[in-house]
Parts: C-alpha cells; structure tokens; sequence
C-alpha cells in the first residue's frame, strides 16, 4: 500500500503543470465559497447587531394590543407607567437597559419638501441611546428638558438640505386621531451607517414626544438590552404577564432569522455547483492520465496488480489533488475573509425593508462553515475520481498492452 | 513436468462485424527448463499465444492449463493472482513504471506477492546483479539505456521465481550487442534456475539461442522441431 501512494504522488509529478492546474481549480473554487459565506455570514451578523441595538433591542415589553407596524399613539394600544415597568425590568440580572420609547409617525416640511417619518421618543439619559450619540456627525445629543430640540439622520439632512439650528416643521399623527404640528430645531445629525434607517427616523424626548402626540405619559414599549443576547428566551420567560406583550429578539427578526436559514442552502446549492463543476476538471485529468498510462496500466496487471489496486492508485494520486488543493483553497479563502473581515467592503444604501443593514460588511467566518465546505469540496472531489479510477481498474490486460505509448 | 498444456485453443478477435481468427485448435505442451523461441509471419499469432499463456487474456474456445490450474475457469482477480507467482513478462517495449527506480520497479511484484522487507532486498539486490545492473540501482528508466531497461525488465519478471517467463520480442528494440547480452543472460538463467522461457522473434541470431522452436502461420502450428 505504502508503495501505491509513493507511487501515486510521483505520478501527480509527471505533467506538473497539469497537477497543479487542477488543484487550483480546486483551491480557487474552495477559497471562493469560504469568502462568500463569510461575506453572507458577516452580512447578516451586521444587520443582526444594527437591528437589534437600534431598532428592537433584545426584548420589547409591550401593552397586549400593541401593533408595532401600526405606529398608532392611541391610548388603549400604550404602556401605562412605563418608567416604573422599565425600572422593574433593568432590576434583573440579566438585563443591561431597560428604557421606555414612544414612536408615532409624522411627516418633516422643509419649504415645499416634505419626508414621511417615525418619530421617536427616547429617554436622553439611557445608555440604550449609544448607537445615535456615538453616531453623531455634527451638533450634540438631545438633552431632557430640551421641548424644541430634535436629533434627525445624515441622509435625511441631506435631503432636505437642512443643518445644525435650522428649523423643520414635523406634523404627528396624535392619540386623538387628529394631526398636530409644531416647528423644531436641529440640534445634532447622526449616522447609524444603515441609510434606510437614518432616512426616515427622528429623535426627540419622550416628554416632549409624548406632549406633541398626546399620548400623555404612556410609552409604546419598553426597550430592554440584554447583557446576551442568548438569555432572551428566559427573561421574556420571567417577564411574562397576561396584561403585556412580550417578545424576544428572535421573534421580532423574524425575517432575519430566515434569511440566515435561507443563506445557509443558497451558500450549500451555491457550493455544489461550483465544486461540482470543478470536479469536472479533476475528472477530466485523471481520466487524460488514464488514458496516457494505458500500457503502463496493461504493465501492472500483467506483474499481477489487482483491479482494486489499480484503482486506489488513481484514487490516491485524487486525494492528492484534492488534499493540495483544499489546503490552498482554505489558506487563500481564509486570507480574504481575515482581511475582508477587518476593512469590510462598502456597499451603501442596500437597506430592505424591515431589515437594517450597515454600509459596510464585515466578512465573518466560522469555523462551522469552513469545516463544512471543506467536507463538501473533499467528498466531490473524491466521488468524481471514483468513475477515472474505475476505469483504469477494468482495463483489459491485453487491450491495455496494445496501448500507444 | 508440464508447465502450459493448451488443448484446441482458438481465440477469435471481433471488432464491429470483422472477426479474426488469431489462433485456430492450438494444442501444445510447454515442459519446465524449455527454452523455446516462437516464429512466425507477423500476423501468425505470437502474441496473442503468449498473451493466452500468461493469462491475460481468455481463448475463445478450447482448455489452458498452466502449473496445473485450469486458467479458463478463472475469474480475473484469480488470473492475476495465478500471474503474480507463476508467470513473468518481458515486452518488446522495456515496459518498466517510469516513476520508479531500477531497484523499486524489481522489487514491485515482490511487494504484491507480499514478501518481507529484507527478503525484498536481497531478491533484489541478486537479480540485479544478475543482469549486471547493480551500478544502475536507483536510476529512473528514463536515465537508463533500453539495453539496460530490457535487463531490468527481465530482472523484475524472475523476481517472483516464476514457473515460467513469457518474453514478446525481446530483443526488436535493442541493437545486436544489447540483444545478444539479453539473450545471453536469459539463457543463463535459464541454465542455472531451469526456469521456463518462451519468446515470441522474427530475430533469426535470437532463434539460434532457443533448443526448441515452434513456428506459427495463420493461427495454427506448422513446425515444432527441437535441437541439441
Ligand atoms: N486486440 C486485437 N484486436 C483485434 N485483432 C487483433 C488484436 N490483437 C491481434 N489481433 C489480430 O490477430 C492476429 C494475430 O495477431 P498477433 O499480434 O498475435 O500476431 P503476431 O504474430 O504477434 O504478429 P507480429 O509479429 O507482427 O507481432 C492479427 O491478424 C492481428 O491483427
Ligand atoms: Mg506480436
């Protein structure tokens, strides 16, 4: 046996060029699919972290009718003495932050322009405010007292060709039904990175948002960060009570969690065909060199090489193959989510609807997946290499001798 | 002792709807210690008698018996064990394996046959220098002259003391001195291990060598003398 693989790997030296081209197939197929899915990977890690901390937090503690694509700021939908549940809630272990928010939705005037958005009121002092106050490109965060001041995105400021003290009208869909409006000034723009996001929210206190809309001291959940994000399940456990809505990160995203099931066989079917066409290229090799070894093939039987070793000649001259060029594949497909993974690619305004995105991915790749692709590039290669194999061990004998040599 | 005994052995080739009638009711008997040469017109048959005799291939019609195993009732992994420790092959082309040395390619069989390592280098070692290639041990064919690859050819196929060696035109490819060595040292060995050797010539300085020459026209035997 030691001698088939001595063999074997001389073989692979024979047409180096040929060898080595092969296994890049290989290599450059497998480092392909490792990025990709890092790229997936990270792609739906980003949007996760920027959803959850900007939009839904880990957990929302709701009134039971709440209807969170409503937007509605009428009383039988709110929370009732929203900071006294907040404060029983950041009270757990668990729990990081808890911090009552209220969104109703509005439309900013600007002269004759006008944008729909949501507008939110927040608590200025929570911590659960750091995506914006770290976001912040100009001007400074809102601050409790502040009944005029409001904190609007990058993009939308662009739109609207507004700055820092300018004044915007906002009209509110209030509690009552009817619509209320009032002018405002801007005190700080932020960028969360995720454009869609930033296009179409503005921040104000809760006091203040909740004077403007009517909604009186009621909020419309409890936004509640975790210290991770995995104890969901167990503090909605706890915090359930049949006069609120709880729900969990997961339950909210549902999309998300989706769309990761959904990558997951894109990255799986994706990979198939493109190492199932590769496989084509080592098939093809081995079965040049079977044909060029015809009489060296009728040699070996005729010194009493049995078909089984013949075949395992050929299959161990593929594992070769595939053994170096996996190991390229991997080191290459490694060094480019490593890199993409710290630089991220830049992308832009790629927001979807109901899925928050950064502008930048950051490539992310797990050992899971690697482990995964690298089992999926063996197992092809070697399956293809089985039919060549086959082929060299039913040679004939005679029909071989006669080969060209 | 009988080595080969075929009785009416006809192989029949067909390719589409052509057939030939390579050999037609051969019936022959190959003694141990023969050493005899097969002539014939090209096109008569040789190589396919001694393709049938090494079992590499199977008659159409008709019985083979070699060191007294019925060869035609074989399956093909059986034929390739009778191979391994009965019969050797020389080739008019000096088909050793390019990717191994002199030494590996002598020492192949005895690794299929399963042989120890130092029994291995000593089998080795022996024939090589029986066929004075003992300087060339670890050259690769390619760094070797064909005199020199047909020697190392013959080498590996005595490695396994085979009942009998099956040789196809030894010498068609080696210069005049190159084939009388070859011819030389297979008559020797001949001499010292009776071993079996039967070779398929046109060569008339090689059918000198032989005691025994049978002669093949149209697939079937027309002359069988034996001299000395
Ligand atoms: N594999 C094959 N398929 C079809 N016909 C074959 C095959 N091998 C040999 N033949 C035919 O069988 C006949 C005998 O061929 P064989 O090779 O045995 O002759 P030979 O005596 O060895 O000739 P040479 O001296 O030229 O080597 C020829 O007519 C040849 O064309
Ligand atoms: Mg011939």
């Amino acid at each position: 046996m030691s001698k088939i693989i001595i063999m074997a790997f001389r073989n692979l030296g024979r047409n180096r060029r040929r060898s080595i081209l092969s296994a890049l197939a290989l290599s450059v197929s497998l480092a392909l699919l490792i990025f990709m899915s890092a790229f997936n990977r990270g792609q739906i890690r980003s949007s996760m972290e920027t959803t959850l901390n900007l939009d839904s937090g880990h957990i929302q503690v709701r009134a039971t009718d709440y209807d969170p694509d409503k937007l509605s700021v009428a009383w039988e939908y709110l929370l009732e003495n929203p900071e006294q549940a907040a404060a029983q809630i950041e009270a757990l272990d668990q729990v990081k932050v808890a911090t009552p928010r209220l969104i109703a939705s509005g439309i900013v005037s600007v002269q004759d322009q006008h944008s729909g958005v949501k507008i939110m009121g927040v608590d200025p002092a929570s911590i659960a405010n750091a995506p914006f106050i770290d976001g912040l490109v100009e001007g400074e965060f809102l601050t409790a007292d502040d009944r005029e001041g409001i904190l609007i995105g990058y993009p939308l400021a662009e739109n609207l060709k507004i700055g820092i003290g300018d004044q915007i009208n906002l009209l509110v869909n209030t509690s009552a039904g009817s619509v209320d409006e009032q002018s405002f000034t801007i005190r700080g723009i932020f960028s969360t990175n995720s454009t869609a996001y930033d296009k179409a929210i503005v921040l104000m206190p809760i006091a203040k948002a909740q004077a403007f809309s009517g909604a009186d001291k009621h909020a419309s959940f409890i936004f509640v960060l975790l210290h991770d994000r995995d104890d969901a399940k167990a503090v909605a456990a706890a915090l359930k009570n049949p006069n609120l809505q709880v729900e969990t990160w997961a339950e909210m995203n549902d999309i998300l969690v989706v769309m990761d099931e959904f990558s997951n066989a894109f990255i799986l079917i994706l990979g198939s065909i493109v190492l199932g066409i590769t496989a084509t290229v080592i098939v093809n090799t081995l079965i040049m060199s079977v044909f060029e070894r015809t009489r060296e093939i009728g040699v070996l039987t005729s010194i009493g090489m049995k078909g089984s070793q013949i075949m395992s000649l050929f299959l161990v001259e593929a594992s070769f193959l595939a053994a170096g060029g996996i190991a390229f594949g991997l080191l290459v497909g490694w060094a480019l989510s490593a890199y993409y993974g710290m630089v991220g690619i830049y992308f832009g305004d790629l927001g979807v609807t109901g899925i928050l995105l950064g502008d930048r991915i950051y490539a992310y790749l797990t050992l899971e997946d690697t482990i995964k692709l690298t089992i999926t590039a063996l197992v092809i290669t070697l399956l293809a290499s089985i039919y060549p194999a086959l082929l060299a061990s039913r040679m004939e004998p005679v029909e071989a001798l006669h080969g060209k040599n | 002792m009988e080595v080969a005994k075929l009785t009416d052995v006809t192989r029949i080739y067909k390719i589409g709807e052509v057939e030939t009638r390579a050999l037609n009711g051969i019936s022959m008997t190959i003694e141990e210690a023969e050493f005899t040469a097969l002539v014939g017109p090209s096109g008569s048959g040789k190589t396919t008698l001694l393709q049938l005799i090494g079992c590499l291939d199977k008659p159409t019609a008709g019985k083979i018996i070699i060191n007294n195993e019925d060869a035609t009732k074989l399956n093909r992994n059986q034929r390739a064990d009778l191979r391994k420790g009965t019969i050797g092959f020389v080739f008019q082309f000096f088909a050793l394996i390019p990717t191994l040395t002199a030494y590996e390619n002598v020492e192949l069989p005895l690794l299929l046959n399963g042989k120890n390592p130092t029994e291995r280098k000593g089998r080795v070692m022996d024939l090589l220098e029986s066929v004075d290639m003992l300087s060339h041990t670890h050259h690769r064919p390619d760094q070797l002259s064909g005199g020199q690859q047909q020697r190392v050819a013959v080498a590996r196929a005595l490695s396994t003391n085979p009942k009998i060696i099956l040789a196809d035109e030894p010498t068609a490819n080696l210069d005049t001195k190159n084939g009388e060595q070859i011819m030389n040292i297979m008559q020797k060995l001949n001499q010292d291990t009776h071993t079996t050797f039967v070779f398929a010539t046109h060569d008339p300085r090689v059918i000198k060598y032989a005691k025994r020459v049978i002669t093949l026209e149209d697939g079937v035997i027309v002359g069988d003398s034996t001299s000395k």
